[in-house]
């Protein structure tokens, strides 16, 4: 089976974001990196996979060179190999999916993976519009996953907690949530392999994007709260608060 | 052309609130646009006369090809339908739904899609979205290049009501039921009459500082339900807890979980770590219980108890039910 993961250089969940000088996008100074949270449960989806049906695990990202990094740790939990489409800029989920789709249509695919969501650019959309424009099934939201005779039998959350299930013929694109599964972490042997593994690069060559930024601001600090009070004493005021001030009960 | 598509979600039967949020949002955008509203309904038999929130025309997608939900079917009827009324902007509500079949209708219609917007506008005769990025850490403005796509984050946009009137227009689908590529065929319910944190107007979470439910927490958790049972309020929880597998994954709020914006969230024995936060301080009154007055959470707090969770939650509880006469 050839598995193909999409997976996105993000900043870390801790890191402070700030408005950059350009006013539209944000500073880089101090911040860190790493595989976007849930592509680590489509990393850990493919390998799963593989490890059941044979075939192989391909990552595929469009980020500056320094996203082979995080590459290389996808490697290190057991993915194949890997492509990176070199590109510095920051997209929208439209124009990164026609990039990415453009070379996934040049890749053996029975299964193509991605995370549900971005921890930066939160769009929940790439994985479904690469699948539009391959024209494949897609099903977001994955917690549940399995194959057999080239289908696909699919477990998706949905509102209230409801999980959908559905059955989609292969090829097909699965966005992955938690639930789906624990990301292993990267062995000795892993690591080993994936300073090995040669990342192929090429440009980018991302679309115009279907969005401009006209400007990215900090959200408007909270006012300054009050502590009402210590202990179970404290409770007859606070309820006062909720009615009298706030209005929200 | 400045008219406005907007699809309205409906559960068991009726508008759902974030539908009707979502219609009143392209009532008001539309009206500064000079343009129309048309909303459209799928695979609901009865719509309801839904001119009373805004809409100027209602068409009704019916018949057995969208008898069960499908994202490329119900993204091919929305990207049909706003071509046909020429639409300029297409929105829906940010619900797992509509985050799902939008980006595939942005996709059909070769538009880039503004996900989950707080906010729309309309500057120099253009259409600008308000969109939280990075987990709320910064706010994003966009304008499309072509037509506008995008959902909108329930519980902040305001529903209209109004004497308008829409008798809905009969639709096909304009495909069978074996065209579609992915149907849902059975759904699995949740916990029933368990409210979802990323939709309820009162949200009150738990942390690590309430301990195992399955030792010297049982009673700590037991108080939690009782402050929610009072309130009618989803309960939360932080990702230590969830991580612990003491709550469900549905129940995580923060970056890496749900993002919710209530009108009032109770955080109980939680520190404030920012990607806690980051889920949170959309929320309209924060208030924190916490033991330990330097805690981050009450940084962001409207109103703090510092206090143990075992005594300040059931106490609140209790002077709840008399202060609602409940
Ligand atoms: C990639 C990544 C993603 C993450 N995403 C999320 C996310 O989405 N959501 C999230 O919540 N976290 C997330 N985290 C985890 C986050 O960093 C914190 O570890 C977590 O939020 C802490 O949970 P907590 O506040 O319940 O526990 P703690 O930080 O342990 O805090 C417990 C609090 O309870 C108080 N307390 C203890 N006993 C009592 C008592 N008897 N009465 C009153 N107060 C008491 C303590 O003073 C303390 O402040 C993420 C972390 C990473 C690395
Ligand atoms: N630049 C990128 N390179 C590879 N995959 C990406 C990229 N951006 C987004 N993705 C994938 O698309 C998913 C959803 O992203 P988003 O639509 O931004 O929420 C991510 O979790 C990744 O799997």
């Amino acid at each position: 089976m050839d598995i193909i993961v999409c997976i996105r250089r993000a900043p870390t969940t801790d890191a402070r974001i700030k408005p950059g000088a350009d006013g539209k996008t944000y500073d880089q100074a101090g911040v860190n990196y790493d595989i976007s949270e849930y592509d680590k449960f489509a990393i850990e989806a493919g390998i799963t996979l593989k490890e059941k049906h044979g075939g192989t695990v391909t990552i595929v990202s469009m980020g500056p060179q320094a996203a082979t990094k995080e590459i290389r740790t996808a490697i290190a939990m057991g993915c194949d190999a890997a492509h990176l489409l070199v590109d510095d800029a920051q997209h929208d989920s439209w124009s990164t999916a026609q990039a990415l789709a453009s070379k996934v249509k040049e890749m053996p695919h029975d299964v193509i993976l991605f995370g549900w969501n971005s921890v930066d650019n939160q769009s929940s959309a790439t994985g479904q519009m690469v699948a539009e424009i391959l024209g494949l099934p897609s099903v977001s939201v994955v917690v549940g996953l399995e194959i057999a005779d080239g289908k696909a039998g699919v477990e998706r959350l949905a509102a209230k907690g409801n999980r959908e299930k559905y059955s989609v013929n292969l090829p097909a694109v699965f966005t992955c949530q938690k639930g789906l599964n624990k990301p292993r972490s990267a062995n000795m042997k892993g690591i080993m392999q994936a300073k090995k593994t040669q990342v192929p690069e090429t440009p980018g060559n991302a679309p115009a994007d279907g969005l401009t930024v006209v400007g990215l601001e900090s959200p408007p600090p909270r006012a300054e709260g009050q502590i009402v009070g210590k202990g179970a004493e404290a409770v007859a005021d606070l309820v006062r608060l909720l009615r009298e001030e706030a209005k929200v009960i | 052309m400045s008219n406005v598509l907007v699809f309205v979600e409906f559960n068991e039967g009726k508008p759902s609130k974030a539908g009707l949020q979502a219609l009143g949002a392209a009532h008001t955008l539309a009206k500064q646009l000079g343009g129309s509203t048309t909303a459209i309904v799928i695979g609901e038999g009865e719509p309801g006369d839904l001119g009373k929130s805004g809409a100027d025309k209602v068409i009704a997608v019916g018949g057995d090809a969208v008898a069960h939900y499908s994202p490329d079917g119900f993204a091919r009827i929305v990207a049909t339908h706003a071509e046909a009324v020429d639409a300029n902007v297409v929105l829906a509500s940010a619900t797992p739904m509509g985050k799902d079949f939008m980006a595939r209708g942005a996709a059909i219609a070769k538009c880039g899609l503004a996900a989950d917007c707080t906010e729309l506008a309309v500057a120099d005769g253009k259409v600008r979205a308000i969109r939280p990025v990075y987990a709320g850490k910064a706010l994003q403005t966009v304008e499309a290049t072509g037509k506008l796509w995008a959902t909108l984050r329930p519980n902040v946009f305001a529903e209209v009501s109004g004497n308008g009137s829409a008798a809905p227009e009969r639709a096909d689908a304009p495909f069978g039921a074996g065209d579609l590529k992915a149907v849902v065929q059975e759904i699995v319910a949740g916990v029933k009459g368990k409210l979802d944190v990323a939709e309820s107007e009162i949200v009150v979470s738990g942390g690590r500082g309430l301990k195992d439910p399955d030792g010297e927490g049982k009673q700590n958790w037991n108080n939690l339900n009782a402050l929610a049972d009072v309130l009618g309020a989803a309960t939360g929880a932080s990702r230590a807890v969830v991580d612990a597998g003491w709550r469900p994954h549905g129940d995580q709020v923060g970056q890496t979980g749900k993002t919710v914006s209530p009108k009032l969230y109770i955080a109980c024995g939680i520190s404030g770590a920012i990607q806690h936060l980051a889920g949170m301080t959309g929320s309209k009154v924060i208030v924190a219980i916490n033991k330990d007055e330097n805690a981050p959470i009450f940084k962001v707090a409207d109103y703090g108890i510092v206090g143990m969770v075992e005594d300040v939650v059931p106490a609140l509880t209790t002077a709840l039910k008399e202060a609602l006469g409940s």
